[in-house]
């Protein structure tokens, strides 16, 4: 079933028999149960760029959001990251999977997640009831904030129909710093890096490449601050990227290594300083983002790599597997979310059993 | 404002009440004789007050955990207190209610600047987070004006946000993890010092919660190396529209600063008369501060100057020196101070579309004339954060009630053009009774269902945030 209207879409949940397997652009690997309702509510409805807000569809494709603000020198901050190459699936991702699932890239250390974009929503809760929250103003704090819970909750609180987001001016000009260095020696670079005055906006490790740390802004700011970090992180060597800047990023943000894969794909979200031991002890390829906050594991089919990557500080999800996609939670933490899920999907039809 | 009549039934147990928590915390962390809990009566919104059942300041999150289990046993209302400066009546007590205070929780417990978090108790003040890492070159950014005196604990309840949260988010950007004591006495850790949660979002719908789901003890925030440096820019204007358009131009050139202010003309005269800070005789002044190296900060106000130039300004100045840095930021922040001169005030909290700038701004000024009570406004124009101050007198009847009328007409107006009641400060129970301007019935059902999973029995701070009439089944 596929609906283009947010009417549609109540229509469509409180007359629904059983559980919905919700889908956007069918990137992002769903409940994979239960009727497929697929959300086509598309259509940029408001794009003020002297105002930097957005609002859209929840099924309008993300590069059709790109394309509108790249147009007026704007971008969405959190650079959408695009999981579909990587899970091996064709399709097209839509802005509401993109919030779904909080799916955030390289720049998320620098300008925040999705969720801290996100400025409002409209979403159409279990019972097949429409609410609304936030708005399209850069700052609210009137009520609860239910944007950032709809943020990352898999479709399982609600399916979302609309969408507001705040957008940041594009930066004119970028340059990386590469260090050819092994994960250990690259962590401790990244980090040194964030840790600086220099306003680093990327910063990672690839395989094969080594550590990379992106700078961006206006021409001779960008200048300026890869200069002092190449002094600063003289020690190890950096040489400075610029026309293949932007290549190494879109690399990163689509776990380019990792694609077309056989094995596992875990994503690993924990204190950057222990990216290293837990590399190391996953054994197989990593793709570390956000100053090693961030690790994308290929591990052989049906492996724990929870067992195997522990001790951490942080959660991991299992994107491709046959392991529980997330993260045991605290009794205390589960038993709030199931009330959640309980309250705004009384009949569980939503998404069951992606998030527990 | 109206508050729920108080249960005469708890009334009349304080003894056995204050008796069983002097069992469980410390003698010295009990308080109910009126004189001492007179203190508590109200927070910066001073206009509204009531005298608390009791108040307690525990010291560990074991004793909130006990304080608040006891007080769900005996069914007794609980309002969480940070530092006392909301300005929306966060923490206004009931008469039926526990005061439960974090002033003495105030330690630094970890920092970590390879990881680039700090861990602090949650009653720790906002400025005094940066004090322990500013020697290090790191800060901590959301900047409530309040932030001498405003406790993290606080800053998360309300999200409070501040003069340069258009570059570095609000308080929910900024945190990481917290430790919340629930209404049962449950401790539950949210979060962590690690990116985006691993589940459901808890902690994005804990923090601007006004302390009705839980009570946070502990903190994990995110910290920042500091700028090599920063420097404000004035920029005076003829009217507040060409101002409005000027910041619009600013944002659209690409150009991010970490902070424009806007005063308008009622607010400067106040601010000249109070600090002398020599500002230009005009309609509008905006502040525009940028950061990085000196190179950089050149680079960017040289921009500034090309856009504001097409803007006919009454006059540009450039701070040249740190001192004139100071004098330029001097007016700004001791803005609320100035207007206060002038009489008692209200400070609203609305915000709007930048774009529709312009048109509230001329609005607000036809309802000044209409209620016969004059407005300054000063205010984040990076984002649309409105401040307009209702100037009045307290102690004229009626001033009062025409004050929180005219105030509504604003907020409402806010509303009409896109906007919301507040920004940064919360509802509380200022802006309780207009949340329906804002959200439908079921806007507010959804809410609320949160605060049900949380706190099912709405002890917690239970008078806040939504309409008596609406709330009213669930308080019981």
């Amino acid at each position: 079933m596929r609906v283009t209207t947010e009417a549609e879409l109540a229509e469509a949940i409180r007359g629904a028999a059983g559980p919905l397997d919700i889908r956007g652009g069918g990137t992002r690997r769903g409940a994979g149960v239960g009727e497929r309702l697929e959300v086509g509510i598309s259509g940029i409805t408001l794009y003020e760029p002297g105002a930097l807000t957005l609002i859209a569809g929840a099924g309008t494709p993300l590069a059709e959001i790109e394309a509108a603000v790249a147009a007026e020198g704007q971008r969405l901050p959190f650079e959408p990251a695009h999981w579909g190459a990587v899970l091996g699936l064709a399709g097209a991702s839509t802005i509401g999977g993109v919030v779904a699932t909080n799916a955030s890239g390289p720049r998320r250390v620098q300008a925040g997640a999705c969720r801290d974009s996100l400025i409002g929503v409209r979403f159409v809760d279990g019972s097949g009831v429409v609410v609304k929250n936030g708005g399209r103003v850069m700052k609210n704090v009137t009520g609860y904030d239910l944007v950032k819970l709809m943020a990352g909750s898999w479709g399982t609180l609600g399916v979302i129909s609309e969408v507001a987001f705040k957008l940041l001016p594009a930066a004119p000009t970028q340059a990386t710093l590469v260090m050819d260095l092994p994960i250990v020696e690259g962590v401790a670079a990244v980090s040194a890096a964030l840790g600086s005055p220099f306003d680093v906006s990327a910063a990672g490790w690839l395989p094969g490449l080594g550590a990379v740390v992106r700078v961006e802004g206006l021409g001779a700011s960008v200048d300026y601050r890869a200069g002092r970090l190449i002094e600063l992180l003289a020690c190890y060597a950096p040489r400075i990227e610029r026309d293949g800047s932007a290549a190494i990023w879109a690399d990163l943000a689509a776990v380019r290594p990792l694609q077309g894969r056989v094995g596992d794909l875990w994503r690993f979200s924990v204190k950057p300083s222990e990216a290293p031991g837990i590399a190391a002890r996953l054994g197989g390829e990593v793709v570390l983002d956000l100053g090693g906050g961030l690790i994308w594991a290929l591990v052989p089919e049906g492996t724990d790599a929870r067992a195997l990557a522990a001790p951490y500080t942080g959660h991991a999800t299992c994107l491709r597997g046959a392991s529980p996609r997330f993260e045991l939670e605290a009794p205390g933490v589960a038993a709030l979310s199931r009330g959640l899920r309980a309250r705004f999907d009384p009949r569980g039809i939503l998404n069951p059993g992606v998030m527990g | 404002m109206q508050m729920p009549v108080p249960s005469a039934a708890i009334l009349a147990r304080k003894a056995e009440i204050t008796a069983r928590l002097r069992a469980i915390l410390p003698t010295d962390a009990v308080i109910d004789d009126p004189a001492e809990t007179r203190a508590y009566e109200c927070d910066a919104l001073s206009a509204y007050r009531r005298q608390p059942l009791a108040v307690v300041l525990p010291r560990t999150t074991a004793e909130v955990a006990a304080v608040l289990r006891a007080c769900a046993e005996m069914a007794v209302p609980v309002v969480p207190r940070g530092a006392g400066t909301s300005l929306a009546g966060g923490a206004m007590p009931q008469e039926d209610g526990v005061i439960l205070g974090l002033a003495r929780m105030n330690r630094v417990l970890e920092v970590d600047y390879d990881n680039r978090f700090i861990r602090v108790e949650a009653g720790r003040t906002n400025l005094s987070v940066t004090g322990a890492i500013e020697g290090e070159g790191w800060f901590y950014a959301p900047d409530p004006s309040s932030q001498l005196a405003c406790a993290i604990a606080g800053n998360i309840a309300m999200n409070s946000g501040g003069a340069h949260c258009l570059k570095y988010g609000v308080t929910t950007n900024n945190l990481m993890g917290v430790t919340l004591v629930t209404m049962a006495g449950e401790v539950i850790e949210i979060g962590g010092p690690f990116c985006d949660a691993g589940g459901l979002d808890l902690l994005g719908v804990i923090c601007g919660s006004e302390g009705q789901l839980g009570v946070v003890t502990e903190a994990t925030l995110r910290i920042l190396r500091a700028p090599e440096g920063a420097r404000p820019v004035l920029i005076g204007f003829s009217s507040n529209e060409i101002a409005g358009a000027c910041v619009a131009d600013i944002i659209r050139a690409g150009i991010l600063p970490v902070a424009i202010e806007f005063m308008d003309r009622p607010c400067l005269e106040a601010c000249e008369a109070f600090c002398h800070a020599g500002y230009p005789d005009c309609e509008a002044l905006l502040i525009v501060e940028c950061e990085g190296s000196e190179a950089e900060i050149a680079e960017q106000l040289g921009l500034i100057r090309q856009i504001a130039a097409r803007h006919d300004p009454v006059e540009f100045r450039e701070a040249q020196s740190a001192d004139e840095a100071k004098r330029i930021w001097l007016g700004r922040k001791s803005a609320f101070g100035a207007m206060g001169q002038k009489g008692d005030y209200m400070c609203l909290d609305g915000t709007i579309p930048v774009s529709a700038l312009p048109m509230v701004l001329r609005r607000i000024g036809e309802l000044s004339a209409e209620y016969g009570l004059e407005v300054g406004n000063v205010f984040h124009a990076g984002d649309g954060n409105m401040h307009p101050l209702i100037i009045y007198n307290a102690n004229e009847p009626g001033q009062q009630e025409l004050c929180e009328r005219l105030g509504a007409a604003i907020l409402t107006l806010c509303v009409e053009a896109g906007g919301c009641l507040t920004g940064e400060h919360g509802v509380g129970i200022e802006k309780r009774d207009l949340m329906e301007v804002q959200f439908g019935a079921e806007d507010l059902e959804a809410q609320m269902r949160v605060k049900d999973v949380f706190d099912p029995g709405w002890l917690l701070n239970p008078a806040k945030v939504f309409p008596l009439r609406v709330s009213a089944a669930r308080r019981g």
